[in-house]
């Protein structure tokens, strides 16, 4: 098993790995936001005297003069382009000024007076709003069936039927989402960016501009994070270009904390009923997952959180809905694993709950109903080892002769208890671009415009070039996180390391066929690929990683605090190319899984609208301690209708089915069934 | 709030100060209201401690101040005249990695790097702390040496988030170096 070091890890422990803000440029000014303060409304006023007579202050935007854009699909990026506020916490207005301290003090001079309306702000599954969006994130159905599903539940033996909820969340990267802007000499814009992927952003902004594609250079070697939320160009980065077109010189800005909660994006919170059918020994008949979620006024986000049961169980009766309604909030937008996150928490625990009602031991009933090709589909798994996977963990975490009895392991003040849940999420591919360069002395370089968020995407690039051109990964070296380079796709969906490793093999593979074994001439020898045909015909699979998550909590009787003693999860992701960094990746998203369990909760205010915990002291999100035994570990599994790595995604999976894992331990401690996250002593002393 | 009060009135005020900055005597004009941190950052070019929350509450801006660990974006520079400050520019001595930095990229105990300087200047400091005898929250007998197991160490890093989740790896790492660390003292004493 290949273990190399990050290959950037001397850089990001010397402090030297440049983030976007923190690029020297020239006349560089800094930028400060104002946010509205109703949740729906009109704007009829901007005063800007104050701020544009304070010394310093270059340029006042806001959205009564604002230079026009050209209009894109997501109206988060028309900033400043109407009047109309859609929820409390959108922008403005914005200045530039001559220092960071100058621009906040301009930006709270602006005076902006509003012709207030009464706003929606609150989810309810019996909203008079909800629809049936055409489809949901990104191009699923949004509505499938089979069989009678309602029949078909109504006549099981033992049956489930419940409501879970999960709330708001936010990504909350280390790094707010920041750009710096400048307009060069020859029209183009050069941003340093805070993204997910430098192409399809430089392909986004160019459009907002009225740019072509070439005219924008994204910079962005360096990510602090970004679990979805920068996945798309935000209004940062159009605040940054605008302001600096205005103040005629570079502007820098990074979102501040607290508005990012408004502005960045977040998970929408969801209301999920789940009906499972099953027979005396737990075997599935029906299966009915309806899912209720929010999106904003501005941009139609629907997350595909009961797709994932179209993939887990087999049941010859089932359904899946997803409902939205368009409140005065803020956009929601991806959060690690959208979709599969909130969705497998309401199967999951739901499955915990039918195994209660069954009888029937929780890793036992998963594997009784395994089905033997994708359920909806019908199509044949790539590759499915999810039973493996349960196995492995029962195995190591010490599964068997667990006393299914729940509340009655009490150790002084606290009750202790383990629970299982399935996780999933599919490995996709997309078309990707790539360059190899052979040097004489007898180095290469690959290139392409790959993000490197914390995935490990550089180290494991590395590797793959390594593989594929029969080289010593110190002798290769991949430059990736610049638009200038071979296009390439976002660093999303899981599917990053799969779509960037195929192009840089292929590229590899044309390298080495150039070369064929001769030496290098002195200019160097440099072969390019393009995977949209590759992508294209692909085989009809199902494709999709698996895994098994095993949770032991104890619970304070006294104070209703939950602690998390220990994880473990298996997971079976087609081959994993660098341990070191996959294993931190599957513990990152366990861990943020433990996070949603039992503290990250994103509250909206009804009467004023906007979230209320606007911080890292209000949003909790894991700490050191928090972390006692989170250890992940994996099965070998050999793929061949993958990619020529072999490989499925990894960053993503690791969140989903956390949560769930964490609940029904709670349930086996205690008893109490939290069908609503985060479990918190809130909500779970008063039912001890 | 009315801000119409200090409209023209709030001009910037400048103080001259001196900071010895990973070794280096600084001196500085900082607008009075400027951080610590924006100061490092902004003025001196030491982009290596970041901002996450500008607000105390992340710990991505730690800086070792006058040998302590500090949330540099809760101190303001005017107020630190003569203070002496490491960064995370400051602790590979020569360009030697320090124990702790190593020990980071050994035990993986980051992913995007960006809360790493903090964590690496927190780390620093709990190796010194706990040198020192101070206790913690979690030290059973706060009368004797606290011995830095991962109870210890979770615990005085969290002050410290990670988002990525690396804090296995985090604690690995300070457990390593702390091994080192004791190891050095040792030796010096014999």
């Amino acid at each position: 098993m290949t273990v190399l070091d990050r290959v950037e890890g001397r850089e990001k422990v010397t402090g030297t790995a440049r983030y976007a803000f923190e690029y020297p440029v020239d006349g560089v000014a800094y930028a400060a936001a104002v946010q509205a303060d109703v949740a729906r409304g009109e704007v009829t006023a901007v005063d800007v005297l104050s701020a544009r007579e304070l010394p310093g202050v270059l340029a006042v935007l806001s959205c009564v003069d604002a230079p026009r854009l050209e209009p894109v699909p997501d109206g988060e990026l028309a900033l400043f382009q109407s009047a109309r506020v859609s929820y409390r916490g959108q922008f403005v207005a914005a200045v530039a000024a001559e220092t960071l301290e100058t621009a906040r003090e301009a930006a709270r001079l602006v005076r902006v007076e509003y012709a207030p309306e009464s706003a929606d702000v609150v989810l309810r599954a019996d909203h008079p709003g909800l629809y049936k969006p055409e489809k949901v994130n990104p191009a699923f159905p949004t509505d499938t069936e089979q069989g009678d599903p309602e029949g078909a539940f109504a006549a099981s033996a033992v049956r489930v039927d419940a409501t879970y909820r999960t709330p708001a969340e936010h990504n909350n990267p280390m790094e707010p989402h920041t750009t710096v802007a400048r307009w060069n000499d020859d029209g183009s814009l050069t941003l340093w960016d805070s993204n997910q992927g430098a192409t399809p952003v430089g392909e986004t902004i160019a459009k907002v501009f009225g740019l072509g594609a070439d005219q924008v250079h994204v910079v962005s070697p360096h990510v602090g994070g970004g679990f979805g939320s920068k996945g798309t160009p935000r209004p940062n980065a159009v605040l940054a270009a605008m302001l600096a077109r205005a103040a005629r010189r570079p502007v820098k800005f990074a979102v501040p904390r607290q508005q990012m909660f408004a502005t960045t994006g977040y998970r929408t919170p969801t209301i999920q009923r789940i009906r499972l059918g099953a027979d005396e020994d737990g075997r599935l008949n029906a299966i009915v997952h309806d899912v209720v979620e929010q999106t904003s006024t501005v941009r139609e986000f629907a997350e595909q959180a009961a797709t994932p049961t179209r993939v887990m169980y087999q049941a010859p009766n089932r359904r899946t809905s997803h409902r939205l309604v368009r409140l005065d909030v803020p956009t929601p937008s991806w959060m690690r694993a959208p979709g599969e996150t909130p969705g497998m928490f309401a199967l999951e625990t739901a499955m915990d709950e039918l195994a209660v009602a069954a009888g029937v031991d929780p890793v036992e009933l998963r594997i009784r109903n395994e089905p033997d090709r994708e359920p909806e589909s019908g199509l044949p798994f790539s590759s499915r080892n999810l039973v493996a996977c349960l196995r492995e963990g029962a195995d190591r975490f010490g599964w068997a002769g667990r006393d299914p009895a729940p509340g009655v392991r009490r150790t002084g003040r606290l009750l202790t208890g383990t629970g299982v849940a399935a996780s999933t999420y599919p490995a996709y591919l997309r078309p990707s671009r790539a360059t190899a360069r052979a040097e004489p002395d007898g180095t290469y370089t690959v290139r392409l415009a790959a993000a490197d968020i914390g995935t490990g995407a550089r180290t494991a690039l590395t590797l793959i070039a390594a593989e594929a051109l029969k080289a010593d990964a110190a002798d290769v070296r991949v430059e990736i996180g610049a638009s200038d380079l071979p296009g390439a796709p976002v660093a999303g969906g899981s599917g990053g390391t799969a779509s960037w490793g195929t192009a840089v093999v292929r590229a590899c593979e044309a390298l080495a066929g150039r070369l064929n074994g001769g030496a290098v001439p002195p200019g160097g020898v440099e072969a390019s690929a393009d995977t949209t045909e590759e992508v294209k015909g692909r085989e009809d699979y199902a494709r999709h990683a698996f895994g098994a998550q095993f949770a032991e909590v104890a619970v304070d009787v006294d104070t209703g605090e939950v602690r998390v003693a220990r994880m473990l999860g298996v997971f079976a992701a087609g081959r994993i190319v660098n341990a070191k960094t996959a294993r931190s990746q599957f513990v990152g998203g366990m861990t943020m899984g433990l996070g949603m369990a039992l503290m990250e909760e994103s509250s909206m205010d009804e009467r004023f609208g906007d979230f209320v915990n606007r911080d890292l002291a209000q949003y909790h999100v894991p700490v050191c301690a928090d972390v006692r035994d989170v250890q992940a570990d994996w099965i070998e599994e050999s793929d061949p209708h993958l990619n020529p790595m072999g490989t499925k995604g990894i960053g993503e999976i690791g969140i989903v089915g956390a949560a769930a894992a964490i609940a029904n331990a709670v349930h086996h401690a205690t008893g109490v069934r939290v069908r609503e996250l985060p479990i918190t002593p809130a909500r779970l002393l008063p039912r001890l | 709030m009315d801000s119409a009060n200090f409209s023209g009135e709030a001009v910037p005020v400048h103080a001259d100060i001196t900071l010895r900055v990973n070794g280096r005597e600084r001196a500085l004009g900082v607008d009075t209201r400027a951080s610590l941190l924006d100061v490092l950052r902004e003025d001196l070019g030491l982009t290596g401690s970041k901002k996450g929350c500008d607000h105390g509450q992340c710990g991505a801006c730690t800086v070792l101040l006058d040998g302590r660990r500090a949330n540099s974006c809760l101190a303001l520079a005017v107020a630190h005249d003569g203070a002496d400050v490491v960064t995370v520019e400051g602790l590979a001595a020569e360009g030697e990695l320090s124990p702790v930095q190593e020990a980071f990229i050994e035990n993986d105990a980051f992913q995007c790097g960006y809360c790493t300087p903090g964590q690496l200047c927190s780390a620093t400091a709990v190796l010194d702390e706990a040198a020192r005898g101070w206790p913690s929250t979690v030290t059973a007998d706060v009368s004797s040496d606290p011995v830095l197991d991962d109870a210890e160490i979770s615990e005085r890093m969290s002050g410290n988030l990670c988002r990525c989740g690396a804090y296995p790896g985090i604690v690995a790492a300070v457990r390593q170096a702390a091994l080192r660390h004791r190891e050095t003292a040792e030796r010096t004493d014999a």
